[in-house]
């Protein structure tokens, strides 16, 4: 039987209103919804596609705070096999270096053939869990997956390229597969699927059961502050009427040489 | 533009983890795949996206509070969650899924034989089998014990002669569980499409709930075998206990109409300028967002706790028929109101509050009238019956 690891990371929703908190450390997310990271729900859909033909057994595993577990239930809701939720204090300052390595040390024992992840979050945008988690790990990845074909202990992976362009790949079994979106179409949890969640393993770890401490996953990045760009700087405001801000605009373009 | 529920008393903190997914999961799927079409299903006549069908089956929508069978075997509040996120969508929507599950999986799961369960729950559940509840007649509607609709035996089985009018998804059943006089009092019958002598016709120039599917139907000397009577039931308990699912149904599905409207209109008022002021920024339209905030807040508490009252088995049908009452109500006046605040562009389907608007019209007048449901509340105060 395979088996088949899916790291997901809890994001803010989509929809979710988006502040900078006051000190300029992270968004204000005190009091709003999350959602399991857009890609990581593509990265999870192929894995439970493998599961749909076969033997495989899913485990799917996330590094985040309480809240998490919700990400967790309702990828057991869509029919994971069990899930894997790490959580330290020490974890919530680190960075993808110190997740990636909380994510090696779950993983390390339990001899996955296939880690799906997705490519990157919607919210941090880093893009390195993954081939970190990888290399932490010893075994090959490879990113921007679009298409994904197992045969003979290999996995044949089509990637996307700048300008549209594919690359066909092959990579031997253990390896790290970081998805593209749109790679498949999602399901659904199903409210029964949500409803058996609850008999499903959970478990939780902490960096002690991990066999990390705090100065393992002690940050080498540290962020200095975010913002949002300020309006207006570099650009100018054309005001007024549609016709006139179009001819305003022709006219600028114009003097501009920009066509 | 992304849709935000109102929680001002944070009724989110009360909701197992297990609620919450599965109403994101509902409003994920009303999102994603209902909502860009409600608007081509309105514009026709009566009718509704049946290709959306296996992937509400899919998620389990049908006899969701049902156990066993291929059913989800949810709790009264999920089972409620889930109704307000497809009446957020539209009251059509909600109507399908409480006709299929309420009105025709609960009568077949409390009062069907074995085999019934067997034959009609699983395929019902799986979306391979649509279900219709034919209780009201022309002539017969907040008083359904006068129907003229009548059974009767004929060799080892039945006769049945009758009209229904009201019937939604009349047309499109493959059974229809039709309620009918007998000599021993009302019974249900499972009546297949295709039987002799039984027409489903489809009813035109609706102008509320125009995304479902209304029919009349005809019954004349229609034979039913005795097998397709629901064996544990005898006299108007029967569909009475079936309303009252769905009433309960209705309940969460109003919050999730209003939320609609409101969300709109709140969101209307911040970005549409009137003399050079966001709208929102008037005294009035603050007044108007104020109370629909109130009342929604209200309805949400009403309907959670009605929820845990029936979870923990201690719900009395006229606390169904407050929470029926009051939330189709301020759902209404809510939709009346955002519809005002959109001005003009509120009478056009690009916006969602005259179509809740229109819709909850009938929501007002099925499952128990508002007037109705005032007097089984006014019965159970004073004790006497105003009703009749
Ligand atoms: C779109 C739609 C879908 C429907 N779907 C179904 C369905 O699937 N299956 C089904 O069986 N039915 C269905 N119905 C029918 C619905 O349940 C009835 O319309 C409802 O019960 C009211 O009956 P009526 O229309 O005959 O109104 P009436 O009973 O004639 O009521 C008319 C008015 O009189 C008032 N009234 C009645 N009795 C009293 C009283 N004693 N005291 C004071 N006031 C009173 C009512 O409140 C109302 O204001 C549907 C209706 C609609 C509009």
């Amino acid at each position: 039987m395979k088996k088949i690891l899916v790291c997901l990371k809890q994001v803010p929703h989509k929809d979710a209103r988006l502040d900078v908190r006051s000190d300029g450390s992270w968004i204000q997310d005190d009091n709003i919804k999350f959602e399991i990271n857009d890609y990581d729900t593509y990265a999870l859909e192929e894995a439970l596609r493998l599961k749909d033909q076969g033997e495989a057994e899913v485990v799917v595993a996330t590094v985040g705070p309480e809240r998490a577990a919700q990400a967790l239930r309702t990828a057991l809701g869509m029919g994971a096999d069990r899930a894997i939720h790490i959580w330290d204090d020490a974890l919530a300052e680190t960075d993808g270096l110190g997740i990636a390595k909380a994510l090696a040390a779950a993983a390390k024992d339990e001899n996955f053939d296939i880690i799906f992840t997705g490519l990157m979050s919607d919210d941090a945008n880093c893009a390195v869990t993954g081939p970190m988690l990888a290399e932490l790990l010893g075994i090959p990845h490879i990113t921007a997956v679009v298409k994904t074909e197992f045969k003979n202990g290999d996995v044949e992976v089509e990637r996307e390229l700048e300008g549209g362009a594919l690359e066909v790949a092959s990579l031997p079994q253990p390896c790290l597969l970081a998805v593209q979106t749109g790679i498949n179409e999602v399901r659904y949890a199903s409210l029964k699927g949500i409803m058996q969640a609850k008999k499903k393993p959970l478990d939780k770890k902490d960096l002690g059961e991990l066999g990390l401490d705090a100065a393992a996953v002690a940050p080498k990045l540290t962020v200095e502050k975010i913002f949002v760009p300020p309006k207006g700087a570099g650009a100018e405001i054309i005001e007024g009427p549609a016709d006139e801000v179009a001819s305003k605009l022709v006219g600028k373009i114009k003097e501009l040489g920009l066509f | 533009m992304p849709f935000e529920a109102l929680d001002f008393y944070r009724i989110e903190d009360e909701l197992s983890s297990e609620e919450r997914i599965i109403r994101d999961t509902v409003r994920d799927f009303v999102e994603k795949e209902f909502l860009p079409c409600v608007v081509d299903h309105i514009r026709q006549d009566g009718s509704f996206p049946m290709e959306l069908v296996p992937k509400m089956a899919q998620l389990g929508l049908f006899g969701a509070s049902l156990e066993g069978y291929g059913c989800a075997g949810m709790n009264a509040v999920a089972y409620g969650l889930v109704m307000q996120e497809l009446e957020r969508g539209d009251s059509g929507l909600r109507s399908f899924a409480s006709v299929q599950g309420g009105l025709v999986m609960f009568p077949i799961h409390a009062y069907g034989s074995e085999e019934q369960k067997q034959r009609w729950l699983p395929a019902m559940a799986r979306g391979e089998v649509i279900g219709c509840f034919g209780l009201t007649e022309p002539d017969f509607g907040s008083n359904p014990e006068g129907m003229r609709t009548k059974a009767v035996r004929r060799g080892e089985g039945w006769v049945l002669n009758g009209t229904k009018r009201w019937i939604t998804n009349g047309s499109i059943a493959d059974v229809a569980l039709i309620w009918a006089q007998t000599d021993d009092g009302i019974q249900g019958f499972l009546v297949e499409a295709g039987a002799p002598g039984f027409e489903a016709r489809d009813m035109k120039g609706k102008f509320s709930l125009r995304a479902s599917i209304t029919s009349e139907l005809y019954l004349h000397d229609t034979p039913v075998p005795d097998g397709q009577r629901l064996p544990a039931v005898t006299g108007l308990k029967g569909p009475l206990s079936c309303l009252n699912q769905a009433r309960y149904g209705i309940a969460w599905g109003a919050v999730g109409a209003a939320l609609a409207c409101f969300d709109e209109a709140l969101r209307y008022s911040r970005e549409r300028v009137v003399f050079e002021r966001p709208l929102g920024s008037f005294q009035l339209p603050q007044q108007k967002l104020a109370w629909m905030a109130t009342e929604i807040t209200k309805a949400q508490l009403l309907a959670l706790r009605l929820g845990r009252l029936k979870d923990e088995g201690k719900l009395h049908h006229a606390m169904v028929s407050m929470a029926k009452m009051n939330n189709v109500d301020v759902a209404l006046q809510i939709a009346r109101l955002a519809r005002d605040m959109l001005g003009a562009n509120g009478i056009v389907d690009d916006y969602c509050a005259m179509r809740h608007m229109m819709n909850l019209e009938t929501v007002r007048t099925y499952e128990g009238t508002h007037d109705i449901h005032t007097l089984i509340l006014g019965r159970e105060l004073t004790g006497f019956n105003a009703l009749f």
